[in-house]
């Protein structure tokens, strides 16, 4: 049994220029480690999700993704608003992006579904005014 | 399907002269909302879109898209451009439409 690797990013909410490069990053290093590029496909795409999220909607947080031998654990914490309700958030379509993030091509109202559709569970710890924590893993075995 | 196939018929010209160009690509996906993209755009497929910021670059990169083809002759933002050339994004340009640009790969898929 190996040691984890932990990759760690503070994700900046005020720049929409650099949103998704921890992703970029995170993708680079699985390459690296030779995971295989459909588990990559599916921690990229939950990653930039989960990114674009935060900076979207929660003025940034922090990401960490940890390598274990059997599951990618990827966790993301902010100190934005909180979720109102998880359930309507997880609905396809449905977004409270501002009308100048979606004239940017967010907003589609994906990103929880996408981030559940592609990683085998996800846990959202949310506290309005307090912030949110979602932790996602996907399996390697 | 090999990408010198469409270049005359499809109009495509080349954004910055430092992109390599892939040989072929497989599938397009025609779409604006990143999201959607991220998660339809297959490897190694055309991304065809009007959007043109540097978010759309981050999009392409982690997907592996063969390569952007910006449709309407919209263009890259002076950011998007240096970051397509940093991570190595082929992006594309065409005066055409997303549909007559479907039409188009279409019929050379058949010859």
């Amino acid at each position: 049994m190996s040691e984890p690797i932990n990759f760690h990013f503070d994700v900046d909410g005020e720049n929409f220029s650099s949103a998704g490069e921890a992703s970029v990053i995170v993708k680079k290093k699985l390459r690296q480690l030779g995971i295989p590029p459909d588990i990559i496909r599916r921690v990229s795409i939950a990653m930039y999700e989960g990114e674009i999220n935060m900076v979207i909607h929660a003025n940034g947080g922090k990401a960490d993704v940890t390598v274990y031998d059997s599951e990618i654990v990827i966790t993301l914490a902010d100190r934005g608003p909180g979720i109102p309700d998880i359930n309507l958030a997880m609905q396809e379509g449905y977004s409270t992006a501002r009308e100048n993030i979606r004239s940017l091509g967010f907003g589609a109202g994906m990103g929880l579904p996408n981030m559940k559709k592609y990683t085998d569970s996800m846990e959202i710890e949310t506290e309005l005014g307090v912030g949110t924590t979602i932790t996602m893993k996907v399996s390697l075995q | 399907m090999k990408l010198d196939k469409i270049m005359e018929a499809a109009k495509l010209t080349v954004l910055s002269p430092d992109m390599t160009l892939p040989e072929e690509f497989d599938g397009v996906y025609v779409g604006d909302l990143l999201s959607r993209a991220m998660s339809r755009v297959e490897e190694g497929c055309l991304w065809l879109t009007i959007m043109n910021n540097i978010n759309v670059i981050a999009v392409a990169s982690l997907a592996d898209a063969a390569a952007v083809v910006l449709c309407e002759d919209v263009r890259l933002t002076d950011e998007a451009l240096e970051a397509a050339c940093s991570k190595g994004v082929c992006v594309l340009c065409s005066p055409l439409g997303a549909y007559e640009l479907c039409c188009v790969i279409n019929e050379a898929g058949h010859e």
